[in-house]
This record gives structure tokens, sequence and C-alpha cells, in this order.
């Protein structure tokens, strides 16, 4: 590409292969003290997939025990530590952390242009403070395990016996990971942006993560002090959540959600953000709405603050404090919408290659809309009595979360990694694991939205005999599902035995992480770029090799 | 290569390599400060917030609760505070000017207050340890009463605990500052960490502002 300007010797394609960051200064001490944030990112991406591994593991357990009603796997007690497990670990320490601080680590001062973090140090403390907090968390597994659910409601979680405390505390300190990744990112996004690149100029993919950011700064302080309050309450009976001594523990709900509603953004917002680059670089099209995408991403930041109730209709606040919140709740519908919009109408007429990334964005565009539409309903008072803690939530969530963030984060994994690691899977792989990824998802979770509109309600560990078919459906479905993460991880896996084939451009992307060499050098870039034109322009793009 | 060829044209030894200008690695440190002093806002916002509605729903608990502090002592550990933080704004404005003796002074100064008001705070624990006057279970006070004072002492032990310890901390803080000041560190070209332990420590005094007459002047 030759509208970017290095000033370095380096013109792409002609100069000489430079040592990458993989290459320079190897040995796994020199990885334990790096402040480089592709090194850094990496080793989140290994930390959060073992996570994201270990969360599925329990996942399978459950639905393992759905198969049948009644006992049979494990009882009522082990069954309510394992789904607290899979919920705990699956948000503190895959969801949250996933995107931003792996994919988003790496690929963010790429896109900027800029030769790191703001804050290298801090970004290592990160790192290291959620190694911390996950060794926390696994403590409290082994020291008598965690029944709360992830939510750890008052009054039960200060009742309750087993590691409650250390499980609390461990989210307390995973919450210090999180702001620390959030306010680099933010001094990172204002002040490390490469010449010509206005704000205008940002791949959207950078305003997602900015919109994320906010809410991890902005909220994790929140549940950071709930969480120390709720220890408090445990050790010292302080009386802040406990009826009996004068405490109100409702007042406990409204705290976790006022972080955690947040926290779902944090959550969907960086998925949202992968798919604004998979789309048009896959569809070779100019982004649709460009100031739509990037301000409904700080729109959905700002109106995440103010919905919080909408877990609480059923905890018997009052008739008005129901209907603000319900009509507040709404007002994330519009913002999403226009994102959704503004995706498909980005791939009209657009000439549409099928690469495995853009199979998983496809599938998080009719996942996602699936899952967003559900939270319509249970946002309409009327039909949340109803549906409230059934498995219609569960299904609602599940769509969100793994439909929505977690196969964008596949799709933006299968999308960078020749920039990450220099070598291009198999195609076949990434591909059929997208396909048993859409079906399996599909097969475990469509049947959980009949059974909680049936009634089924969610955490019990046994059920009545006529949500028995669509139970093993559901179990079917998911042990396809996890057969399809099982395939794309060995895909990507399969890939590092290849000798280093990938080019610095493989899929003719337009922003400005494509223009370093696959993988980057140390410093990301040989001289410093120059950004030219705007972001997602295909004009100027030549597909290479 | 071109991170040698920054260094020959003689940077500053205090500029990261990612950033072009000192200007640059000033402005990401201080927007990264005002973002953490945001979410330690936010902190604090808990137990404020929890406050009030305790307070709201326990009124005589809370005002008969406040009459075992000692109103003076937190007075006089306010005005203590306001004072290091005019000597902090000496000790920023002393590291830009190249005053080199008054920005130690200011940091000494600034430290000092800092024990005295850890000092006074220390009487005043021992106090209230000593009558039983303790959080949640702990509470063992025997004398006359209104049912939920326990209450009370919970938020004062949380609130002055979590703002003591932020105290402390600023503390190590300055005195690694005070080091690095008398190490001649810091000058019109390079204040930046001075500048932002400052911000921290105003923070810090800031909240004690709102601490104090939500804790010692309860009506």
């Amino acid at each position: 590409m030759a509208d970017v300007k290095t000033t370095g010797a380096h013109v792409h394609g002609e100069a000489a292969h430079h040592a990458s960051y993989l290459e320079e200064n190897k040995g796994i001490m020199n990885w334990l003290v790096t402040y480089d944030h592709k090194r850094i990112g990496l080793m989140y991406l290994w930390s959060v997939l073992l996570m994201f591994l270990v969360g599925g593991l329990f996942a399978l357990l459950v639905r393992l025990e759905l198969l049948t009603p009644g006992e049979d796997l494990m009882n009522a007690e082990t069954y309510n530590r394992v789904f607290t497990l899979h919920g705990a670990i699956m948000v503190f320490l895959f969801i949250i952390p996933a995107v931003p601080a792996s994919l988003g680590n790496f690929v963010l001062p790429l896109m900027l242009g800029a030769k790191d973090v703001a804050f290298p140090k801090l970004n290592l403390a990160s790192y290291y403070i959620y190694v911390v907090g996950a060794i926390m968390a696994i403590l409290s597994i082994v020291l008598g395990g965690v029944d709360t659910g992830w939510t750890f409601y008052t009054p039960y979680s200060t009742s309750t016996a087993g590691a409650v405390t250390l499980m609390t505390l461990s989210v307390f300190v995973l919450g210090f990971s999180s702001i620390f990744t959030g306010l680099n990112f933010i001094a990172t996004i204002h002040t490390l942006r490469a010449p010509g690149m206005s704000w205008y100029n940002l791949p959207l993919f950078v305003w997602g993560t900015y919109a994320t950011s906010v809410i991890q700064v902005m909220a994790t302080p929140v549940l950071g002090i709930t969480t120390v309050l709720l220890v408090m309450e445990r050790v010292f009976q302080v009386g802040i959540f406990d009826a009996r001594l004068g405490g109100d523990p409702v007042l406990f709900q409204h705290f976790f959600w006022f972080y955690s509603h947040p926290a779902v953004y944090i959550m969907i917002l960086p998925g949202m953000a992968i798919i604004s680059e998979l789309i048009p670089t896959f569809s070779k099209k100019t982004i649709f709405g460009y100031r739509g995408i990037a301000f409904s991403s700080i729109a959905i930041a700002l109106v995440s603050f103010l919905v919080w109730a909408h877990h609480m209709f059923t905890s018997g606040q009052s008739p008005l404090t129901n209907a603000i919140f319900s009509f507040l709740t709404f007002l994330v519908a519009i913002p999403s919408g226009i994102k959704v919009f503004n995706w498909t109408a980005t791939m009209y007429r657009g000439s549409i290659s099928l690469k495995t990334p853009m199979l998983y964005a496809m599938s998080f565009l009719l996942l996602f809309t699936i899952g967003g539409l559900t939270g319509l309903f249970l946002g309409t008072l009327a039909t949340d009595i109803h549906l409230h803690d059934t498995y219609f939530v569960v299904a609602h969530f599940h769509y969100v979360m793994m439909g929505g963030t977690v196969i964008a984060f596949i799709g933006g994994l299968f999308y960078w990694w020749p920039k990450m690691v220099g070598r291009m899977y198999s195609e076949k792989g990434g591909a059929l694991s997208a396909i048993l990824v859409f079906i399996g998802f599909n097969a475990t979770f469509l049947p959980q939205f009949i059974m909680g509109s049936r009634g089924m309600p969610r955490r019990y560990f046994t059920y009545l005999d006529q949500f028995q078919p669509l139970h093993q459906f559901s179990t079917v479905g998911a042990e396809i599902l996890g057969a399809g993460i099982l395939v794309a991880i060995l895909t990507l896996v399969a890939s590092l035995r290849k000798k280093p084939d990938a080019i610095a451009n493989p899929w003719g992307g337009s922003t400005l992480e494509w223009e370093a060499q696959s993988p980057p050098v140390t410093h990301n870039f040989v001289g410093t770029p120059v950004l030219e034109h705007a972001p997602y322009d295909y004009r100027h793009a030549k597909v290479e090799g | 290569m071109s991170q040698t060829l920054e260094s020959a044209h003689g940077h500053h030894p205090a500029q990261q390599h990612h950033f072009a200008t000192m200007e640059q690695q000033f402005s990401a440190a201080k927007l990264g400060m005002w973002l953490f002093l945001a979410t330690e806002i936010l902190l604090f916002g808990g137990l404020f917030v929890g406050y009030g509605i305790m307070h709201n729903r326990h009124p005589e608990a809370f005002v008969a609760g406040h009459h075992h502090l000692q109103r003076p002592m937190g007075a006089i550990n306010t005005i203590v505070l306001l004072f290091s933080s005019f000597t902090m704004v000496v000790a920023v404005w002393a590291s830009q000017t190249n005053r080199k003796k008054l920005l130690i002074w200011g940091l000494i100064a600034t430290i000092a207050c800092a024990g005295i008001f850890m000092v006074v705070k220390y009487f005043e624990y021992s106090h209230k340890i000593h009558d039983g006057l303790l959080p949640g279970k702990f509470y063992s006070y025997k004398g006359p009463q209104v049912e939920g004072e326990f209450m009370f002492f919970s938020f004062y032990f949380m609130m002055t605990g979590l703002h003591g310890f932020h105290v402390l901390i600023g503390m190590i803080v300055l005195a690694w500052i005070l080091i690095r000041a008398m190490r001649n560190e810091f000058s019109d070209q390079y204040y930046a960490p001075v500048d932002l332990a400052g911000l921290y420590w105003h923070l810090v005094d800031l909240i004690w502002i709102y601490l104090f007459p939500l804790l010692y002047l309860v009506s």
C-alpha cells in the first residue's frame, strides 16, 4: 500500500523482514517482565483462553446434570457451586478481559500507529493483578466453593458457608486489573494517535474500545466498594445489607447492578467493535454510517448507567421506578439497532468473501439480533413478571454474551491471528468451527427460550418431566458447541507448527495495523506511520499475495 | 534504530521511548491521573451513598452516634489537611520553577501534616476501641444509647479507615517523591511526578472535607 508513508527507509514489500517482537529477546524471563503491549496481549490471550476452557468445562457439567431430571451426576449443593463457578469464571475472568485486554491490547496501539500503550508498566501490572485475582478465584473453589451465583445476592451470600469472602475479594482485585486496562486505553487513544489520525479517522474498533474503557473506569470502582461492603458484612456484620440489623438487602442489588449492568456493556461493546472491523474488510465496502456506529457506542456507554434497576422489577421497588427503568431500558435498543442496520447496510452490494472471520461476523449479526430483541421482552414490565428468573433470561443472556461477544471474539481472533503470530490458519478448519459453533449454539439456547416461557426456573438442578426433551436437545447442542470451540482452538494452534507465511495484509484491511509487518517489530512500525486516508476507504486497497 | 537517533538528539532522560515529546508524555500522565481520581471518587461514592441511605433510615442512631466523636479533634485534622494541601501546592510550584530547597521543604511539610493527621486519628481510634464503639458485631458499648447506633460506627470506621489508608499511601508516595527531589531529578522540564502526587493529595484532602461534616457534624 502506497498510501501510508513511512519515514524510515522501509517501504512495504521491498525491504527485508525485520526481527519481529516474537523473535527479539526470546526466553521466558523476557516475556514475564515485558512492557510490550503485544506480548502482554498474548499473555492475556492464553490466560483468558485457559479460563474460557475451565468455565466451559463447568458449563458442560451443568448441561450433563440436566440431561435427566433428578439428582444423577451431582446433588443440589454441588450443582449450585458448579453453575456459580461457571458464571463467575466466565464473567470476571473471561468475558470482561477477553476482548479489551487480549485482542485490544494487541491491536489498539497498532491501529493508532503508536509504539505502545500510554502506560506500559501499568499494562503489565494489570496482567499480574489479573493473575492474582484468578489464583484467588481458583483457591476459593478449592477452599469450599461458592454457591451464591455470580451475582452474590444478599442475604444468602452473607450467611452461606464456603469461600464467598475469598471469591468476592478476587472480584475486587480483578476490578483493578480492568480499571487499569481501561484507564490505559483512554489515555492512549487521547494522546498517542499517529499524525493525521483525527477522532473521525479512528477505526471503529477504537471507538468501541474507548466506550468500553469509559465504562470500565466509571463503573468498576462501584463494584469494588460493593464487594468490600459485602466482605465487611460477612466478617463484621456491619448491618448495611442485613434487614435484621436495620439494613437493606435490596441495596446490595442496587449497588451490584449499578456496576454489573454497565459491565454487560463492557462485555458486548468490544464484540460490536470487532464486528465493525470484520464486516467492512470482508465486504470490501466503506462502512455505512461511520459516525452512527461511533456515537452509538458512546450512547450505549452512557445509557448503560441508567438502566440497572431493570434487574429488580420483582424486588418490590415502586411501580414508578419500574416504569422509568423499563422506559430507559428500551432506549438501549436504539443505538444497538443503529449498529445492526449499519452493519447490514455495509454488506449490501458489497463484495463479500466468506472467510472464517466473516462467517463468525454473520453469526454474530443473527445471534445478537435475537439476543437484543429478546431483551425487550425482559425490559417490558408485564412480560418480565412472567419471565423473570426463568431459562428465558438465561437464553437471552447467552445469546448476547456468547452469541454476541464470544463469537465476535473468536472471529476477531481468526482475523488478527496472522498479525499476531505471522501464520495463516487452515481456512477449512476455521469454517468448520464457525458452522459447528453456530449450529451448536442455537441448539443449546433456542430450546431454553421455549422452556423459560413455559416456566422452567433458572438455577435448578432438576426439573419437571415435561421439560426433558428440550433439556436433552440443549445438552446435545452444548456438546456440538464445545466441539466447535475445540476445532477453532485446534485450528489456530495447528497453524503454529507451520513456518511463518502471513503477509502484512492478508485480508486487504484498510486500518493501520495491516501496514505493520506480520508479526510486527517490537516498536510496531519501522518509522512513524502517517495516516493519509480515512479508514474503510477501499479505493486505495489492493489485495496482495 | 529510530530510538538511538532520538537519544542522540539529547532528549530528556525521563522521556519514555513510545512518546514523541515530553509534552505528550505529560498530558498522557495527567489524563491517566485524573481518570484514576475519578475512580477514587466513585469508590468512596459507594460509601457515601450507603451512609446517606442508612442515615436517612436511622436518623436518631446517627445523631446519637456522632456525639461520641470528639469534634475538636476532627476540626484540628481538617485544618492540618487543608494546610498540607497548601504546602503541596507550594511544592508543585517550586518544582515547576526550579526552587529545589523549597520543593524539599514543601514535601517534608506535607508529609509531616499527614503524620499529624494519622497521630490524631490514632488517638481517636484508641478512644473508640476502649469504649467498645466498634463496627458491627464488635460493638460493645454499654452506656445509654439509641437502637442501631452500631451502624453509625460501621460507617465511621469504614469511611475513615479507607480514607486513612489513602493518607498512608499518600505518605509513601510523597516520601518517594521527596527522595527523587533530593536526587535532583525534577526541574521545569520534568515535574510530572510531583504534579500528579499533588493531585492525588488534594483528592485525599477533599474527601476528608466531606467526611468531616458527614461524621462529626450530624444533625
